[in-house]
């Protein structure tokens, strides 16, 4: 299955007046009513009003999610149509995730016993039926479009095209962090819209996986390191030990003149 | 005899067991009502002061471990011996109060055994979990010896006697990898980490603090087991560490702003920012007040200032690690601060961990023969059968 995707253009988004995109999300995962302002295990998208403009939040489903480089048992992944999922099973609750993600989506239900890591799905159901998502279903202007990633590139460039005057040049989730399954379009700064700033092309998840890679390299250098080590160490102690000896054979009765201990 | 059925009675002790007491009913209500109930923890802050003590300066502090096994086994460093297992026991206390931290900390913690069947080796934290698993297991066979010697298993003993050597390359190694990962973990947010403590170097940071940091709570508990105990290590012996631990300051210090510079983060230091004053803190503590009185003479050479030295490295060190998990996301967490209840299981860990390093010092043979270990307050008459505890160097 092809990569799937949403394009969300700002500039078509009516509101909080309308929110039939939280609403539809809210029933696909049996989430309670309610509007929230941040993303959190009771809302898997929120309308955030950023200087003055509204903006959708969920997760952006990463090309290269740092969710899912840092798991340490492999509890999120990243699916053939783009989804980013996470398997409650294999969770420990370490929250690295959380701490990890770049657009701080990964959401824990504090308040339970047994805790899960909470966040959209891309409705991964729906999308492997060839449904869209709920969202995309719900939303009457075109401010949230679902289909490939590749045709949904294509749509936003043009309509930069079309537009020149009105959108920012860009479109953001092309190559942030190594590429989103969520796009953006938007009028204004895509920072202005609470995007953090200090996201590069780089995939963050690559700079802890360099490191790892060193390990081998680390631990022969070590083991060869301490074993040298502990050999000098026994080598210096032997030969300390056959002078002595030898001194105690050779030297049994000459004085010490000019010989010097080791 | 043992006569100090009075113990509780005593300051220390009563603190203590208060500590554990309240720790554990909070950690009841935790269980039952989740970690929201107990923290100020939230989305955005979700790693706060239990992953920055417990875990990130709990480990630190255990590095005096693997750092004296080695110097004695390995490097023929034979003076330090008489410390030996007190460093050991102390890594080992340290590796057991992380993981019971863990059981605290983690969300599911029924899930904890989860790392050893599935596996992501991208992780960092999936490459922490395993040396803390096997570098546990080195230190509890390392510590095994204490127990063979106690009762007097002379097969056992040899045995452990051939493989110590093996033993410790490995649990030095471990413990390398170890240390620098958790500073891996935190290269994966460079986006989000401020640039104060944000590092591609992190694991190297990470390392060199924890040689420094791990060598100042060998000083450090020496001059508590001399309150606690009745029982100091010889002093000349602590001013070698010192040696070490001035040595890795210098360059943690040295790497530390190189690194600041490299990355044209200096400008920030002393810039109008909520991050400055910890920033700050955590230099004085961990390099500034520690240098001077270690560069002085007469105050590193004197027991009160070694420990003093030694006890502000513990700080700092502390500082850093918290800076790296709070401190460096305030421009996403909104200003974290631990709740009370979050500083008790802290604390009850830190009480619990001196605690039990302390009975086991008293009942089984970790401090040197020259040296009995004395309970607090005890008379002439009772030493007798203390003595004896004691090991053959």
């Amino acid at each position: 299955m092809s990569q799937k995707g949403l394009l969300i253009d700002v500039t078509a988004c009516l509101g909080p007046s309308c929110n039939k995109c939280v609403v539809a999300c809210k029933q696909q995962n049996n989430l309670p009513d309610g509007i929230e302002e941040k993303l959190s295990w009771r809302s898997f998208t929120v309308l955030q009003k950023q200087n003055g403009q509204y903006v959708r939040k969920l997760c952006m489903h990463c090309e290269h999610p740092s969710c899912v480089a840092v798991c340490p048992v492999g509890a999120l992944a990243k699916k053939e149509t783009g989804a980013v999922v996470y398997d409650v099973q294999k969770c420990m609750g370490c929250r690295y995730c959380m701490v990890a993600c770049p657009f701080e989506v990964p959401t824990f239900e504090w308040n339970e016993w047994n805790p899960r890591i909470r966040k959209c799905t891309l409705c991964t159901g729906r999308i492997e039926q060839g449904l869209p998502t709920a969202c995309a279903a719900a939303c009457p202007t075109e401010a949230t479009l679902f289909g490939d990633r590749e045709t949904l590139i294509a749509v936003a460039e043009a309509r930069i095209r079309r537009n020149a005057e009105k959108y920012q040049r860009r479109v953001f989730g092309l190559f942030e962090v190594g590429g989103t399954s969520v796009l953006y379009l938007s009028a204004v700064p895509f920072d202005v819209l609470g995007f953090p700033k200090k996201l590069t092309e780089e995939v963050p998840p690559e700079i802890p996986w360099h490191i790892l890679q060193q390990v081998p390299h680390v631990v022969m250098l070590g083991a060869v390191v301490l074993g040298g080590s502990y050999w000098l160490y026994r080598r210096r102690e032997e030969v300390a030990k056959l002078e002595a000896q030898m001194k105690a054979e050779k030297g049994h009765g000459v004085h010490e003149g000019g010989h010097h201990d080791a | 005899m043992r006569k100090d059925g009075n113990v509780l009675l005593r300051p220390w002790p009563l603190i203590a067991t208060a500590f554990i007491i309240a720790a554990a009913a909070i950690a009841v209500h935790r269980y039952i009502h989740g970690i929201g109930s107990v923290t100020n923890l939230t989305d955005a802050s979700a790693w706060g002061l239990w992953i920055g003590i417990d875990i990130l300066s709990g480990i630190a502090l255990a590095a005096g471990g693997f750092q004296i096994a080695a110097a004695v086994y390995i490097f023929g460093q034979k003076k330090f011996r008489p410390i030996v297992r007190m460093s050991i026991l102390t890594a080992f206390m340290g590796y057991l109060m992380f993981i019971a931290g863990l059981l605290v900390e983690l969300g599911r913690p029924w899930n904890i055994w989860h790392c050893i069947v599935y596996w992501n080796v991208h992780s960092p934290l999936f490459e922490v979990a395993w040396c803390v698993m096997l570098y546990t297991t080195v230190l509890a066979l390392e510590f095994s010896q204490v127990i063979f010697d106690k009762f007097g298993w002379k097969r056992m003993q040899e045995i452990f006697h051939k493989v110590s050597v093996p033993l410790v390359i490995a649990g030095a190694l471990i413990s390398t990898l170890h240390q620098s990962t958790l500073g891996t973990l935190f290269t994966a947010m460079p986006s989000k980490l401020d640039p104060l403590w944000y590092s591609p170097i992190l694991p190297v940071l990470f390392f060199f603090s924890c040689i420094a940091a791990g060598l100042a709570m060998v000083i450090v508990e020496s001059g508590l087991s001399k309150r606690f105990l009745k029982h100091e290590a010889p002093h000349h012996l602590m001013v070698s560490v010192s040696k070490g631990l001035f040595l890795a300051l210098g360059v943690f210090a040295v790497l530390r702003f190189a690194d600041l510079a490299t990355r044209g983060a200096l400008k920030l230091i002393f810039a109008n920012r909520y991050e400055t004053p910890f920033f700050w803190l955590e230099i004085f503590l961990f390099i500034v007040l520690p240098v001077l009185l270690l560069t002085n003479k007469r105050t590193r050479l004197a027991p009160r200032g070694l420990f003093a030295a030694s006890f502000s490295v513990v700080l700092g060190l502390v500082m850093h690690r918290m800076n790296v998990v709070t401190t460096g996301f305030a421009s996403v967490n909104q200003g974290y601060f631990p709740s009370w209840q979050e500083f008790v299981i802290s604390i009850a860990f830190v009480m619990a961990g001196f605690v039990i390093v302390g009975l086991i010092a008293r009942y089984l043979p970790v401090l040197p023969k020259e040296e009995a270990v004395v309970p607090t307050g005890a008379r002439e008459d009772e030493l007798e059968g203390y003595v004896k505890v004691g090991w053959s160097v």
